[in-house]
């Protein structure tokens, strides 16, 4: 949780500033590696790879390692805001279909009010943060639990897909918006590839990469990032001495609902159309990732980098069995089996490194 | 460059209004100066039909402790959460320095000057010690998107600020929920007198410790009224009170069942006032076994 990168250089002058501790500097490299949230999914990470590199041949290829990043991309693009949500205390079971409404919407309001796909997608923002927002403020105000508030959402976003898209396609998919204004260059920004080295990546990766970088920035160096560690980890003593906890939580699920804008329009414009039974079940996924990666259920603790590699682990086992050659099914198996490894790794890990202190 | 306490108005503001606060006479009105930080007047407190406070009067003075006692389910968290801003009063005054006020949230408290360190949500148990220091005020410097915290102001002000106070940490960096109760508290006091509370309004700090560590905490109790700030001390126990308190507020069921000043009162009679009738002679039974630790505070005692 705390910051083991270099810390910015003391400010001149700063009054105090000789009073830091020279024994702060003897702080065991040991421990510091202990205290990391996002610890114990490096190691799980690891022995994932390691694993899949003996079990199939072509898992270790630079075009295997394309697939995988994507994978873990689409995924980690979510996760990221949903750990900054957990570690402030809420769920979001509305994530997964958020994100298939996002793309619907701007498809939608593409095709059906004008010739310019850009309209649509800034539509689409607003729209999608308004239920972030929307959620934040329902959950603020009745003060039911996340977990109510979000499954509501969650049905209510999963019978709107399905009936919108019936209602004004006749179909469960959209019509295609690929002949459409502005098509090419949002699909350059949302669902475009990259070379490097000789391999093509998608561009969703570098969308994953830069949300990790922002949201950590967040987390540990700003004022943001000490309220929502306070709001998940002691609502009431945060409240107590002034941390806005209604406002930093409303925040926080419109940071769920601009990352599930992120992957709706990367859905969209991938293909040029959308199906409106996509998204269900990710929710599960999303969390998943996040609380391999180290957040606490109960909020308060984690990190956004735990939950890319959290993605990341989801992202080598679902491509690894493929690889090696195995049925798909036993995807969920591993997955449960690494949720609870790695739950359990990260409470033992928590439990040493606070033991020591 | 750093900020103490700037820019953070949203306190939440989830309480509901409650009546407007029934006006008193100006009688009780004084001057800025001699007067008392806080004073309150026939408060009254219901939460629906259950009456938890009622007429309560309370006066708090710079360099006093003012405690209040009373038995569990008598009242005193909610008068200190009226004073704390999480809760309005429904009737009766509630002055700061004089003028008449009605805190609509803990920020607002705080805004006044007034500093609350409740016994169980003090602090935020899994983060470090010097990100629970400034929590709701933490200094930053930096424009625009790089407006970042002053870690480096941060740790060392939060390691020198406890050192004032007596506390030796290895590193603030460790999760305050790693700290005893005792030194929890006491980071909790070293915050509000660092940042510049007047009014500090402590609940019940001793009751979860042990007799050494409500020692260490009352030290600094005694610490943050040498140093000028007006104190709220609420607890059960009338030894702790009697070793640091001023004034002594007794509630019973919610209403006043005494006040006095110190010098107006023994701690012989103060413990027969909390404990009333047939517990009396059960508790002095058990107050001859384990006689007060004067050696741990008391009015001539000086922190470290
Ligand atoms: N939020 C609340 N809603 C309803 N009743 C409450 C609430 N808070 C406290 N009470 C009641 O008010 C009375 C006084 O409680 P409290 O001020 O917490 O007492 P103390 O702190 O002295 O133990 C108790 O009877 C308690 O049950
Ligand atoms: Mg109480």
């Amino acid at each position: 949780m705390t910051a083991t990168a270099p810390a910015p250089a003391p400010a001149p002058g700063a009054d105090g500033a000789d009073g830091t501790d020279e024994r702060l500097l003897g702080r065991s490299p040991l421990r510091k590696l202990l205290g990391r949230p996002e610890l114990g999914s490096v190691v799980g990470a690891i022995a994932v790879f390691v694993f899949f590199a003996f079990a199939a041949d072509s898992f270790v290829r630079g075009s295997s390692l394309s697939t995988v990043l994507y994978a873990s991309s689409t995924i980690g693009i979510m996760a990221v805001p949903v750990a900054l949500l957990m570690i402030g205390g809420e769920f979001d079971l509305s994530a997964g279909v958020l994100v298939t409404s996002s793309a619907l919407i701007s498809s939608m309001f593409s095709y059906q009010m004008t010739a310019n796909v850009w309209v649509g997608v800034g539509v689409s923002l607003l729209v999608t943060l308004a239920i972030g927002a929307f959620n934040g403020f329902m959950l603020t105000r009745t003060r039911l639990p996340s977990f109510i508030i979000t499954l509501g959402t969650y049905l209510m976003l999963t019978g709107m897909n399905l009936g919108f898209t019936q209602l004004i396609d006749g179909t469960v998919s959209t019509k295609s918006i690929a002949d459409m204004d502005g098509f090419d260059s949002a699909r350059a920004l949302f669902a475009s590839r990259f070379t490097l080295g000789g391999v093509g990546f998608r561009i969703t990766i570098l969308w994953w990469l830069a949300l990790v970088v922002v949201a950590t920035w967040i987390l540990l160096r700003t004022r943001a990032g000490n309220w929502i560690f306070a709001a998940g980890g002691s609502r009431d003593a945060a409240r107590a001495v002034g941390v806005p906890v209604a406002r930093t939580k409303i925040g926080l699920y419109m940071g769920v609902a601009l990352g599930a804008w992120i992957v709706g329009q990367h859905l969209l414009f991938s293909y040029d159309a959308v199906q409106s039974g996509e998204g269900v079940g990710n929710e599960l996924i999303y969390i998943i990732a996040a609380v391999i990666g180290g957040c606490l259920i109960t909020g308060g603790y984690g990190s956004a980098v735990g939950s890319a590699i959290g993605a990341l682990i989801f992202g080598m086992t679902s491509k690894g069995i493929v690889f090696a050659e195995w049925d798909p099914d036993w995807f969920k198996f591993f997955l449960g089996a690494m949720l609870l490894l790695a739950t359990l790794l990260n409470a033992w890990v928590r439990k040493r490194a606070e033991a020591t202190a | 460059m750093t900020t103490k306490g700037d820019g953070v108005t949203d306190g939440g503001g989830e309480d509901t209004p409650a009546d407007a606060a029934g006006a008193v006479d100006a009688a009780g009105a004084v001057d800025a100066q001699g007067g008392p930080l806080v004073r309150l007047d026939g408060v009254s407190k219901h939460y629906g039909n259950v009456r938890a406070l009622e007429g309560v009067t309370l006066e708090v003075h710079a360099g006093e402790i003012s405690c209040v006692l009373g038995d569990n389910g008598a009242g005193k968290s909610t008068l200190i959460k009226i004073i704390a801003g999480l809760h309005r009063h429904d009737a009766g005054s509630f002055r700061i320095e004089g003028e008449e006020t009605t805190l609509g949230s803990p920020r607002e408290a705080l805004d006044r000057g007034i500093a609350t360190v409740y016994q169980d949500l003090a602090v935020v148990p899994l983060m470090p010690v010097w990100r629970n220091f400034f929590l709701g005020s933490e200094p930053t410097r930096g424009k625009g998107p790089f407006r970042r915290l002053d870690v480096p102001f941060m740790r060392a002000t939060t390691h020198a600020e406890l050192r004032r106070m007596g506390i030796d940490l290895r590193d603030v960096d460790q999760p305050i929920g790693t700290l005893s109760g005792g030194e929890r508290q006491c980071v909790a006091i070293a915050r509000a007198v660092y940042f510049g509370a007047k009014v500090l309004v402590l609940d019940e700090p001793t009751a979860a410790l042990g007799v050494k560590q409500s020692g260490v905490v009352l030290k600094y109790v005694a610490a943050a009224r040498d140093a000028g700030l007006g104190v709220v001390l609420i607890t059960h126990n009338p030894h702790h009170a009697y070793l640091v308190g001023d004034r002594f507020v007794l509630l019973k069921r919610g209403v006043m069942a005494g006040s006095h000043t110190r010098d107006e009162i023994t701690l012989d009679e103060l413990t027969r006032q909390m404990a009333g009738g047939s517990e009396l002679d059960d508790l002095r039974h058990e107050l001859e076994r384990a006689p007060a630790p004067a050696h741990l505070g008391g009015r001539a005692t000086k922190s470290a």
